[in-house]
This record gives structure tokens, sequence and C-alpha cells, in this order.
């Protein structure tokens, strides 16, 4: 390559300063101003620069000979980012500042690397770098759409190179009014809140357009409108199924064994700890395994929340039973002393639980926004509840526990080791709770106090649905969630949280079993 | 909804196995809490060590024991000792008020160091109003209070919300704004007057819109939805965040996972800092804003000692620092600077000594204290970087002066404080020429 000759680098050859040296700057707009010429300049180092300045890695020395020197860090070495190779200067670590970014200088990176992907040879990147450019819609980049549609293959990113065209053009002041008209049908066509954003943000347009405009935003609205009723079902399916999870663990050991459990959210809150511990192990001993530290967290998680569940059994609430004052009062104290602890041993600040890139970001589905990390959890606690019904209905452990839970004399006369049951069940409610910790560790602060949030959620969803009945705790976190959901945009997320706490109430007060009372012999004890 | 212990039997049983639990797994904050020695000056400390805030009070209960720990180390102060008591009021209010009168009765302090939540410093002020004794108010809050016996050296809502909205204002070009806070006293008088100055800005009603949550709110889906779709209405649009505590880190995730990215829609948080964020992945967060009168991340040689010595005191060498420290780093200095020119430690002659100190700050000038008991500050804005810290990306020239009460509020733009003799007020109505007029 000619870029090996010669002392001075090719790209300082011409007169007067090049692209890179808008970049040693303090001034935002002067960097982003010099990132746009670096796109356009042909440089074969743009690309590399406009990366490095993307993570924070570029930097400028202004303490040499000439134009300041532009440089990419990579490890500890400097590289000359005119050339891609090591500087020829001297590079004293205190002359070197960091190129700052801002949002300003963050669009600018965003256009560039639009404009330069949209000629990569591989037709997703060019599909997702006309997305970029559609989403900027500068008229400046009109020219470089045109050269890449003529020479676009692949349909897909045709079509996406069509819709970054027709945006660009409507926000410029070129074309006629039917190019424009068309290209609303374009946007018209793409459906989506950044068309209508964009086609709402035309002003001074002809009467025609600006007709063929309104007709199109009416008709996107529409649209908005049916997919956001979609939208609120998702969300409360979503929140059903945090409020499940934080109830299972409480419907065996509240609702099956009757014991109010206060310190229920501490094991919740112990599950996600243990999360967190298996990610630091993972990512001090094998950061490979990051994408499913979740998988090994979950067993983790039961075992350990279910252990600390039986010790309790064992050590404290078997003298209790029969007596729901003391179990309360007990239970309370030990989730102030659980918090403590925790408090003690990780201190009292948030824990960094990282999330794995495959449950990151979202999916679009028509108008819909699902992400992962939501899809995941509604997945997760369908399987858990599976699990849970198979343990209670198909194993001899489960058919213990509803002996005991049913009639306890009888159930010891038959030989049933009643206090190793309780034992077990207890453990099982508590290390159904740990696992909700995981989850619940994707989405919420992992802080001492992770557990009081849920642990009135909990009572509610389990007292709501029929104590006793797994199912009925199925069908009334998912309706509490739905509910909430529903009510949120209307009430606003304070007051729809109190009419939903009121119509339990009231509800509670006719019917005092909540929606699917247990029946039979069992429940007059 | 959180559990918090209340007025009843059982929440007076709660409170006690609280303190019970809050007294023994804190044994180390109590071991400065030794026999008084004669010749010491005591000093307060009233912050919570357990409950919803020890999150963020127990970080200033560490440093106001490393400033202590350093000024007796300097020869202490009047050629006496200082002795932290450290007290811990469990995230309850009424509590604080309780530990606040132990303090000063009890323990006979010179002054305290204390709260963080608005609804505490409400609690303990008839307290000291009582007792004469002084209150150092490190957080920053709502303004609409000037006390005799407290100072706030925290920013009032013009050095940190308004210099903020400004900013978004001139560089974003931003059009259409969010309110979306906690439901509690800083975020609803923060965005009323927030909303007064947008429309005195010319901000149209419908381009505003408030949204409040209730305390540790986990799950944000349909109001991050909401904002996406609030703010595809063709006009730049950002997000103002009054939004607290526990709640924040559910927020962020869900708008970094809808893909609401910083380029798109910035949102600017007046109660995240450096703290707050060491529970997240910062990347996806990237180019958001904070405002704040210090980030650990500001050059100066003073910043740069602060920290190594923070982090040589808490023996922990990535520990962050944040806005709160710095304002109890000032209040701390201030008080020992008023102190000392008072040559006392009498409550009514510091008070009166304080007026007018001025101390470095962290960020390289000099805060002073001014006669309506609030300290001027320079204003910076953040940008989030990937590794959680803050990137300032604006800064006011020089330090900006607190308006305790608001002009842009009805009930207070006529109000002024001033704890100078012969006005000596802190609610002077300069229209109707009286002291104590339209406040609350």
């Amino acid at each position: 390559m000619a870029l090996f000759a010669g002392p001075v680098p090719q790209a300082r050859a011409d007169d007067g300063p090049d692209a890179f040296t808008g970049l040693a700057s303090k001034n935002f707009d002067t960097v982003a101003n010099a990132i746009r010429a670096l796109a356009v300049s042909g440089s074969p180092q743009a690309a590399a620069t406009i990366a490095a300045l993307e993570s924070e890695n570029l930097y400028y020395d202004t303490e040499v000979d000439g134009a300041p020197a532009i440089l990419i860090k990579q490890g500890s070495a400097y590289i000359d980012a005119r050339t891609g190779k090591k500087p020829e200067a001297e590079i004293s670590e205190d002359d070197v500042n960091n190129v700052r970014v801002n949002n300003a200088v963050r669009r600018a990176i965003e256009e560039a690397k639009g404009g330069l992907e949209l000629f990569s040879p591989d037709a997703a990147t060019r599909t997702k770098a006309a997305n970029d450019l559609f989403k900027s819609h500068e008229p400046s980049s009109l020219k470089m759409i045109a050269r890449a549609m003529a020479t676009e293959k692949d349909p897909r990113a045709a079509a996406a190179i069509q819709q970054a065209q027709a945006a660009a053009l409507l926000t410029s002041s070129e074309g006629s009014d039917a190019d424009r008209i068309a290209a609303i049908a374009i946007l018209r066509a793409r459906g989506d809140v950044e068309s209508k954003s964009l086609l709402q943000s035309l002003h001074d347009q002809s009467k025609p357009v600006a007709a063929a405009a309104d007709a199109a935003i009416s008709s996107l609205a529409r649209i908005e409108e049916l997919w956001s009723v979609v939208q609120s079902v998702f969300y409360g399916l979503s929140l059903g199924s945090v409020l499940l999870l934080a109830a299972a663990g409480l419907a065996i050991t509240f609702g099956v064994m009757g014991v109010i459990n206060m310190a229920h959210g501490e094991m919740v809150m112990i599950g996600a700890y243990t999360t967190y511990v298996v990610q630091e192990v993972i990512r001090a001993q094998a950061p490979g395994l990051f994408g499913a530290s979740l998988f090994i967290a979950v067993p983790l998680a039961f075992i350990v929340s279910g252990g600390i569940g039986i010790l309790i059994e064992r050590s404290m609430i078997r003298f209790l039973y029969g007596r729901p004052l003391e179990t309360l009062l007990a239970t309370w104290g030990l989730s102030l002393i659980l918090q403590q602890a925790v408090r003690s041993i990780f201190g009292s600040s948030n824990r960094d639980v990282g999330t794995p890139l495959w449950m990151s970001g979202a999916t679009q589905w028509g108008g819909l926004t699902i992400t992962w990390n939501r899809l995941t959890i509604v997945i997760f606690a369908a399987i858990v509840i599976a699990a849970l019904m198979a343990v209670l209905r198909g194993t001899s452990l489960g058919l213990q526990m509803r002996a005991v839970t049913q009639n306890r004399r009888m159930a010891a006369a038959m030989g049933i080791k009643t206090p190793w049951i309780d034992a077990l069940t207890f453990g099982l409610g508590s290390g159904v709770a740990g696992m909700a910790g995981v989850a619940l560790s994707q989405i919420d602060n992992v802080s001492p106090n992770l557990g009081q949030g849920y642990i009135i959620d909990s009572f509610m969803v389990v007292v709501f649905g029929g104590v006793g009945n797994l199912w009925g705790t199925v069908v009334s976190a998912l309706t509490l969630g739905i509910i909430n959901k529903f009510l949120e945009p209307i009430a606003g997320a304070v007051l729809g949280k109190i009419v939903v706490l009121i119509a339990l109430i009231l509800f509670i007060q006719r019917k005092p079993r909540g929606m699917f009372p247990l029946k039979g012999r069992a429940v007059e004890q | 909804m959180r559990v918090t212990p209340n007025n009843s039997t059982f929440g007076r049983w709660l409170r006690g196995t609280a303190l019970a639990v809050a007294a023994t797994a804190s044994i180390a904050g109590y071991s400065l809490q030794a026999q008084a020695a004669e010749g010491t000056i005591k000093v307060g400390i009233l912050h919570s060590l357990s409950g919803t805030m020890a999150i963020s009070e127990t970080t200033l209960k560490d440093v106001m024991l490393m400033l202590i720990d350093q000024q007796n180390k300097k020869g202490g102060l009047l050629g006496k000792k200082l002795e932290a008591v450290v007290v811990d009021p469990a995230s309850n209010w009424p509590l604080f008020a309780e530990k606040a009168r132990e303090l000063i009765t009890v323990d006979k302090v010179a002054a305290v160091f204390g709260c963080w939540t608005s609804v505490s410093r409400k609690s303990v002020l008839p307290v000291f109003e009582e007792t004469n004794n002084i209150l150092f108010y490190p957080v920053q809050y709502e303004g609409e209070e000037s006390q005799k016996n407290v100072f706030y050296t925290g920013a009032a809502p013009n050095q940190q919300a308004i210099p903020a909205v400004d900013y978004l204002m001139e560089t974003e070009k931003v059009k259409r704004w969010v309110l979306a806070g906690t439901d509690y006293v800083y975020p609803r008088t923060t965005n009323k007057i927030l909303e007064a100055y947008l429309k005195s800005k010319g901000v149209a009603a419908e381009d505003i819109m408030i949204n409040y949550t209730p305390f540790g709110h986990s799950d944000w889906q349909n109001i991050v939805a909401s904002i996406k779709k609030f703010g595809s209405a063709g006009k730049k649009t950002a997000v103002v965040s009054t939004i607290n505590g526990d709640a924040n880190v559910p927020f962020y995730k869900e708008l970094g996972n809808q893909g609401i990215k910083a380029t798109d829609i910035p949102v600017v948080a007046f109660s995240v800092g450096e703290e707050e964020l060491a529970g997240l992945d910062t990347k996806p967060l990237v180019g958001h804003l904070a405002a704040w009168n210090y980030f650990q991340s500001v050059k100066s040689p003073i910043n740069t000692k602060f920290i190594s010595d923070w982090h040589e005191f808490t023996k922990k060498p990535t520990r962050t620092t944040n806005d709160p420290m710095e304002a109890a780093y000032i209040g701390f200095n201030m008080w020992v600077k008023a102190v000392e020119k008072a040559g006392t430690v009498d409550q009514t002659k510091v008070i009166d000594a304080m007026i007018g100190v001025g101390v470095p700050n962290l960020t390289g000038g000099i805060s002073t204290m001014m006669p309506n008991h609030h300290i001027t500050k320079p204003v910076l804005i953040g940008e989030v970087k990937g590794d959680g810290q803050f990137n300032v990306v604006w800064s006011t020239p020089g330090t900006v002066v607190a308006n305790e009460w608001s002009p842009y509020l009805e009930g207070s733009k006529d109000l002024i404080a001033d704890w100078r003799k012969p006005m000596f007020c802190g609610n002077f109505n300069v229209v109707t020429g009286k002291c104590g007029g339209a406040s609350k």
C-alpha cells in the first residue's frame, strides 16, 4: 500500500488540516463535524478511527510538530489513527487527551457508521446501516443512499434503503410533490412509531403532501392504538409472571402449610445474591460461561434458599405451629436479621448482576416490542409452576405433603414422618422463592431490600387466588398483572396500585377464601 | 409499597427489633461512641444504617467518620479532639426526631450532620429549633425552606434542575418533556418548579408529560413504552427524572432493553450518581445524563486526594464517591472554620459565624455559605460512561447562588431568606415587608 511510503503520512500530504485534525478538540461540535468530514473523506482508516471513538479509545496529542496526532489506544500502546501504524513521534502519556464524546458526537458517529456500512459486503450489515440512516434521516445522506440503491441486490436491504431514502427525502427540501407523496406511502407501509414520528415532524408542506401525510398519520395512529392493547396484555402477563414467581413459594409455605412467613421475601433476595455470587465466580474463573450463568444459578439458588428454609423450619418455625401471630412476628424479625446479615456481608449498595447477551434487548413483532428478559421470565415462570405441580401431584413427596396438610394425625398414623415432611415442604417453598430471586435479579435491584418489595404483593396474590390452591395463585397473579397494566396508563402507577388494593379488599370482604377456595373437610380445621 | 414500621403497637415492636438488629450488626459504627472523655467536642451523625435508606446514607456516615478522623489527626478543633456519636434512625422518619433529641440532650453534641430524605429533615426541624442546635443537611432537595438551625449544603432546584433543563434546551434542542418522578415531596415540588419554568420558556402544556410512580417501583414496561410513544410526536424529547433510589435500576434496565438510546431520548437524572450506577451494567445507558455539583471523575488535585483518602479509609480501592459526600465534606469544613472563627462551639455564635464562611469544594473552586443558609456551588452536567462514571460535558463558568424560595412558584416568589441581623428571617416577604408572610 502507498501508505508505507515516506516520512510524511499520506493523509497529511495535502494542504491544510485533514479531516482527522478536527478530532483534536474539546469542542463537541468541532468533533462531530470532523466525524462527518472523515466519513466522506474516503480515508481507509476512517472506519477504524470512528470505531475507536465510539469505544472511547481515541486520543489526541497536540504536543507534537505539525498537525495534532490522533491516536487509537490498543491495550496499553497507541497507534496513529491516520496511518494505522506505530506513531513516529514519541508519545508521552501526560500529553495525551481522550477525545471526549457527548450525545451530539454519538449521533454523528451513528450517522457516519451508517454511511460507511451502507457499502459493506454483508447484506445484514447494510440493512442495519440503512435503518440507522432512516433514524437519523439527514438530507445530506441522500446522495450516498442513491449510490447504494443503484448497486443493491438483496431485497431486504433494498427495502430498508428505500425507506431511508424516503425519510431523507421528506426531511430535505428536494423532490416533487409526487415523489414526496410516494415517500409518505413508503413510510406508511413501514408502519412503526418512528415513521409516525417523522411524518409528524413535517411542516410547511404543499397541500397535497400535507393531506397525504395527515392521512398516513391517522392510519398509523389507529394501528398503534390496536397494538397498544396487545402490548398491555403482554405487559400484564409479564408482570403477572413476576408476581407468580414471587408468590409461588409462598403458595406452598403459606398456602399449603399455613405458615405466615414474613421472611419469604428474604428467600427471594438470597436467591438473587446467589446469582450474583455465581456470576462473580464465573467472571473470575471462566468468563466464557457467562451466558450460562443463570442456568447454573437456578439450581444453586434453589439449594441455598431451600437449605436455609429447612434450617429456619427446624430451628424456629416448628415451635410455632398453630400460633400465627407469633410466627408472623418471629419471621418478621428473622427477615430483618437476614437483611442486615446480607448488608454486612455484601455491603449496602446494589450489586451488579449482569444480563447474558441472549436475554438483553428486544424483538419487534408487528407493533409489539417484546423484551427478551421479560419473555424469558414468562417462560421460566411457566416452567417453575409446571415443575411444582408435577412435584405436588406426581411424586410420593407431594402425596405425603398433601396428606400431612390435610390430616396430620392420620398421616402420622400411616407412617409418614410428619416433622420431616414439614421441613421438606418449607424447604421446597423457600427453594422456589430462591429460583424467583434468580429471575428478579434480571429486572430489579439486587440489594438487601429486594425481598421487601415483593412480600406484600406475594401475600396479595396468594390470598386473592385462594389459599392452598396453586391454580388459584396462577390465575390470581396473571389477573392482578393484567388489571394493573391496564389501569396504569389510565390512572397512573400510584393510583392504579391503590385501586387494585381497594378492589382486592372489597373482593376479600365478599369472598374471604379468595377466587378458588379449597373445599372439603380439610378447610374446616 | 414498602413495609415501613409505623405508629402502632406492632410498629413499635418492629422498630425495637429493627434497632436491636441494627445495633448488633453495626457494632463497628458504634465503637467510636466510646465513653465521653473529658475535653472532647462531640459531633452527632444522624444517618440511617438500616432500612431502605441505608443504601445511600451509610456512605455519608463513613465519610463523616473519615473527616472527623482527619481533623483529629490535624490536632482536633480548638485544641480538643472531636468525637463522633453515631446513631441509627433506621429509615424511620419519626425515629429521626427521637434520635436527634437523644444526640442533643443526652450526648450534648455540638452539631449534627445528617438526614437524607426531605421527610426526615422535616421531622427533625422542630427538635433543632427547640434545642437551638445545628443540623448540616448534605443532600440536594426541593428548596422552599430556610431554617435558622439548618445549613443546606446540597443543591437547591436552581443549582441542579434548572441548569440541566437549560442545557437540554440549548444543546440538545429538546422541545418535549417528560417529568418522571417518585411520588413524594422532592419530585413533586421540583416538577412543579420545572413545569412553571418550562411554561415560562414557551413550552406548551401538551408538550409536558408528568408521571409519578411509587417508591421502589419495579415494573416500568408500559411507562417506558408511553415515554417512547410520547417521544414519537416529531419533536425532540427528553426525560427529566426525579426517580429516587431503588426504582432507578429497573427503570434504566427497561430503557436499555426497549432500545431507547440517549441519542434518541436522553434522560437527565437528579438522583442518580456513581453509587446508584454501581448496581448496573451501564453500557446500554451511555450518554444518559445526570446533573450534580460534583462527579467522581472531576479532575482536580483536591478531588484526587479526597478519593485516595476515601479508598484508604474504607480499605476498598474501588468504592465510589458522590455528590452528597462532597456536600458533607463542604459542610464539615465550614463548621470547623466557623467554630474556629467564633472560638467556641456555642451554637448561637457558630450560627452567626457560619455566614460568609468559604471553603474549597472538590471541583477546584470555593463554596461560600450565604445568608440564606445555602451554599454557592458550580453546576455540572455529566454523561454516563461505559465504566459507570460520568463524563462532564458542561459546567457553569462559576458558582451559582441558591434560590431557596423558587421564583417560579406562586407561593414563594416574593420570599427571601436572610439570617443576618436585622432581618434574621427565613421567609421574608418582600412585597408585604413582613417575616413569615406567605410561608407554608
